[in-house]
Order: C-alpha cells, then structure tokens, then sequence
C-alpha cells in the first residue's frame, strides 16, 4: 500500500555516513542496559515473581517446589492467559474491556447448545467439538466486534460499553440456559482439550503457549502490534498521519472478543460445564493481571510476557497460601494492593517523564 | 517591496485564490489569496483571528474550502483529507506535535507508512525495523538533527527534540512543501534556535516551508518573504531583507494596506 509513497521519500535509502553513525556506535552496551531500564515495570513485575517462587519453595519444599504444582498452577492459569492477552491489546489503546468474563461463558453456553444439538450423546463425534468450538468463538468475536463499533464509532466510553457487553452477555447465556448449567458435552472434547496432554504437556498449557507466541510476535513486531501503541499513545496522531483508528479499535475488541470466546470454550472443556456463576471475577482477574505485568492504563506501553507474568502472580500467591494453610482469600487483599501499587508507580513514571 | 525578486519571477509552487470558509456565523477567511514559490521560506502572519490557521488547514487538507481554487504547479487541486496533501508532497508539523509518546523516534518517523519485511513476514505484516531505524538515523543526521538516544520513547526528549522529530517526519516525506504552525511556541531560546537552523536546512534541500509565527524577530530572520493576513484576506506582501518589524505589525494591524483587493 505504501510503495507509491516510498518513492517520494526524501531520506536515502543508502547507509548513512560515518559522521552520522558516530552517535549511534557508543552505544551496544549502554544501549541495552537503557532498553532494560524502560521494561522495568514488566523487569519488576517478573522479580517479584521469581521472589515470591522462591519464598514459597523454601517455606514448603515438599509441597510447593514440586512439578505437579508447577503444572496445576500453568493449568489452573491457562484459561486466565488467554485471557488477560486479549484485554493487554485493548488496555495498550487506553481501553478498557470488562466483558471479557461475562463473554466468556456466554461463548461456553453457545458452544455446548451447539454441540448439543448436532448430537446430544457424550460419544458425539470430533466435527461436533469443532464446529461448536468454533461456534462459541464465534460468539465471542461477535461480542468483541460489538464493542469496538460502540467504542470507535458510537464513541462511548470503553468502560460503559463493556460494562453494559458485561451484563449482556451474561444474561443472554442465563436466558438460552434457563439458568441452569448445561454439563452435557462431548467426551472427546472433555478428554482431550479439557484434560487431556500431547507429548506430556496438557492441552490447556499448549493452547495458551501458542496464544501467548502469537500475540507477543503481533504486539511485537508487526504493523498491527505498531498501530495498537500508537493509537494508545496518541489517537490524534495516529489519525492525523492516516491510520485508521476506528476500524483499528474494532479489530482490538475484536480480538479481546475472540480470545475471550476461545477462553469459553477451553473453560468448557476443562470444567464440563457451562460455569454460569464463576465468571464474575475473571474480567477483573484478567485487567489485573494486564496491569501488574507493567502494561499502563494510559496506553501506549505493554507486553504480553509481562501479563503472562501478571496471571502468574495471584496464581502463585493463592497456591502458595493453601499450602502454607494460611486463608486464601488473603491472596485477593495482597494482589489489590500490589495493583494499586504498580498503577501509582506507572503514573509517578509518566509524570517523572512529561516534567522533561 | 514591489521590485520583483528572483523568487518572485518563478512561477509559483503552491498559489490559493480567493479562499471563501465560513463557520457557522464567522467568515473565517473571506477570499484569501495565498501564495508559495519553489524552494523559499515563506512567513505567514497576522493577527489572532486572522485566519492564519484555518488558511493552513484549508491548504492541507485538513479542511475543505466553501469556494476559491488551489492551484500546485499551476494544476488546480482539491484535497478531501490530509492525505491527499501528502499524496501530493504537502506535509505539516503541527503546533501540538502529533507525535505518539511512547513510540521511538523512528517508529514516529515512519507512523503510518511503515516499512514491512520481505515475503512472507510482510504478507503478516512484520515491520522492517532495521531498515526503518536506518534510513531514520539518515534522515536526523541529514537534518542536523541529534538524538541523545534514538531508541527512547519520544516523551523522554527534550521540547526542543521532539519538535526536530516532527520536522523531520514532515520533511522526510514531503516533496513540495512543509507547513509549520508555530514550531518554537514552546521552546526556549537555544532549542528555538536549532529549529530555526532545521528551517534553513530544509530550504537549502529545496523544499518550501511556510512557516506561521508570531514572533516577529523571529521571522524576519528566518524567512525569505512574508504574507500577511487580516480578518480572512490577504493584505500585504513583503521581501524580508526589506521589510522591518514596524512594517509587518503595521500591515498586521491595519495601519499600512499595500495590495489591492484581489478577487
């Protein structure tokens, strides 16, 4: 699309001169100890992590420091992965998605009525699993494909769109269940996905792995990864050098949805169930974890290794409490105030940086 | 000012007749006449409400004139969005920058028209980083330009090299004429120097710059003519070097009124 432009560019496209190289040449060393110095929030985020393994591991060798626990932890995190990667798109454009948790079951619950009604026995076929599979990501996209035309079109806050997506979704999924949880699914879906491993490693841990490689190559390296920072940073600019930046909006949303529609259908593998009543945290999980993996509410900045590490945290946290047999629920207390913290400092950074 | 410089006899690059844009109940320019010769530093100034800005944004796109013709060597043209301006070889550095803070300044540089790889990675998407942090390096050495650290976020610059990336952005890809509104508002003095000295620069690679100010010093050092506009029309043109600061205020003010009214 840019070739005719390139042509009029002014800059040789020749290597510069060994005048002009000479700024540049100081640098490798200093160069990579600055680029460490601006991924401190993800650098911490990820010292934090390794502080708290280790804490836990010494407090209960036995217990924690295990494999198996290591493995039920990515396991019980996985769902939460995909996720969280979907919402990191939309809080790097300065959105927000709160739908995600409620889009999530509603694609579960389209899914399973899917399946169920090509072929309602547990013996149901392979075709079955795939077309309701892609039936409830579907679902999810459709969600996602909605908020962003509210957001970028209709110009309603991320925040209210979502919330009201929130409600929606949800309520459409009680309403085609009557309420009632459907448990009703495939075997081969529940065994395989759901519990099942290829080459020793669960399926779940496959599938977030691969969501994770994708989306952190996209936020990383393409034009699409660019375009989300951009708009992010600066949505007047963005649009005055001529980026699209509704329908990029809604390709982000659209993401968030699809991501979220294949968390449902993940999620309904791995429980064999529609979950009705257990989504009401994951959205706020998911935000969570986004922000404690150093990406900022502004925009403009975020990783997708960083929310990995941001999943990691609480899941570690709540793994470690049980076995220590203190209370669980002081694993909420502790991941909301280590949430307020690293939003305080991502703000004390950005106003250090724009008093310059 | 009425012999004719060697500038003057060109034909002109860029030439706006009688632009007519109203807003509502305000007639924001009422037959402006506006002109750019190839190569030049041209001031554009006036009063507040002048319609300085809007005389831009009408020739850049960013607003549609209600009547009046724009003519680009000698060819009118119309522009429906910036776009088709910068299709055209005219850019603009805005007086906000427009620069995404968080991206680095070749990131900046190349916003909106990245470089992607080869093959296969392009089809995906995949930007060509290197490629663009080279010819970006080119670009700011070219220009004068120093970056303390090319590789930073823009938003750890100084006011002053943030300004030098947005102009350079312009200049690298414009091949007629660069708009600048207010480039050194912000700055202070040693930073407003440098952009000056970036004008000049800009000028001796042959691109036109129409540069909107108000500081008069400030123009009279920097460009080769200036075009003054009152209440939405052109009202005097005049050579720098033989012009003065009592002239421009007074043409500026309504005081001196030295071109006929065109139609």
């Amino acid at each position: 699309m840019s070739d005719a432009r390139e042509e009029t560019v002014a800059v040789p496209a020749q290597a510069p001169t060994a005048e002009a190289r000479r700024p540049q040449q100081l640098v490798p060393a200093a160069a990579r100890l600055r680029q460490l110095a601006r991924g401190q929030n993800t650098l911490w985020t990820f010292l934090v992590l390794l502080v708290l393994v280790a804490v836990f591991s010494v407090l209960s060798p036995d217990a924690f420091a295990t494999s198996f626990e290591f493995r039920s932890i990515a396991i019980e995190s996985s769902i939460l992965v995909v996720l969280a990667v979907g919402q990191t798109f939309v809080i790097v454009t300065s959105g927000i998605d709160l739908s995600v948790g409620s889009v999530l079951i509603f694609s579960g619950v389209v899914a399973v009525k899917t399946m169920n009604a090509l072929d309602s026995s547990p013996g149901a076929g392979w075709w079955v699993v795939v077309v309701g599979a892609l039936a409830g990501m579907l679902a999810g996209l459709a969600w996602g494909v909605f908020n962003g035309i509210w957001v970028a079109k209709a110009k309603v806050p991320p925040l209210i769109v979502t919330l009201g997506t929130l409600g929606m979704a949800l309520g459409f999924g009680q309403v085609l269940t009557h309420g009632v949880d459907v448990g009703n699914i495939p075997n081969s879906l529940a065994d395989s996905i759901g519990s099942g491993s290829v080459l020793g490693v669960p399926w779940l841990i496959v599938v977030a792995v691969v969501v994770v490689a994708v989306a952190a190559l996209a936020l990383n390296t393409t034009r699409f990864g660019r375009y989300t920072r951009a708009v992010g940073s600066n949505e007047e600019a963005a649009s005055r050098v001529g980026i699209r930046v509704d329908r990029h909006l809604i390709k982000v949303y659209a993401l968030s949805g699809l991501l979220a529609g294949l968390a449902g259908v993940l999620n309904l593998a791995h429980y064999s169930s529609t979950t009705l009543t257990s989504g009401a945290q994951d959205n706020l999980n998911a935000i969570a974890a986004v922000v404690l993996g150093g990406t900022s509410l502004f925009g403009g900045v975020g990783t997708v290794i960083g929310t990995v590490i941001g999943v990691f945290i609480p899941a570690v946290l709540q793994s470690g409490f049980t076995i220590l047999q203190v209370q669980s629920f002081w694993q909420t207390v502790a991941v909301g105030a280590v949430l307020i913290l690293a939003v305080y400092f991502d703000q004390l950074r950005r106003r250090r940086r724009n008093n310059r | 000012m009425a012999t004719l410089s060697s500038s003057e006899v060109a034909e002109p690059l860029l030439d706006a007749r009688g632009l007519r844009k109203t807003y509502g109940q305000v007639e924001a320019l009422r037959g402006a006449n506006f002109t750019v010769y190839p190569g030049e530093v041209v001031a554009l100034i006036g009063d507040n409400g002048a319609g300085k800005s809007t005389l831009v944004k009408n020739l850049v796109g960013a607003a549609v004139p209600d009547s009046g013709e724009i003519l680009l060597d000698g060819k009118r043209v119309s522009f429906n969005s910036p776009r088709d301006a910068q299709l055209l070889g005219l850019e603009t550095v805005y007086q906000d920058l427009a620069l995404a803070a968080d991206l680095d300044a070749a990131a900046n540089l190349f916003l909106g028209r990245e470089q992607v790889r080869k093959g296969l990675l392009g089809a995906f998407g995949v930007l060509d980083k290197r490629g663009m942090r080279e010819r970006s390096v080119a670009a700011f050495a070219e220009l004068g330009v120093q970056l303390k650290d090319i590789d930073a976020p823009v938003a750890t610059l100084s006011g002053g090299q943030r300004q030098s990336v947005a102009i350079a952005r312009s200049v690298a890809w414009a091949s007629r004429v660069v708009f600048m509104d207010e480039p050194t508002a912000a700055l202070g003095v040693v930073q407003r120097e440098r952009v000056l000295d970036l004008i000049r620069r800009v000028r001796d690679r042959g691109i036109s710059t129409v540069l909107i100010s108000h500081n008069m010093p400030e123009v009279l050092s920097v460009a080769d003519r200036v075009e003054v506009l009152r209440l939405g029309r052109r009202v005097a043109r005049f050579k720098a070097s033989e012009t003065s600061l009592e002239e421009l205020v007074g043409a500026m003010t309504g005081a001196l009124e030295h071109e006929e009214e065109a139609a």
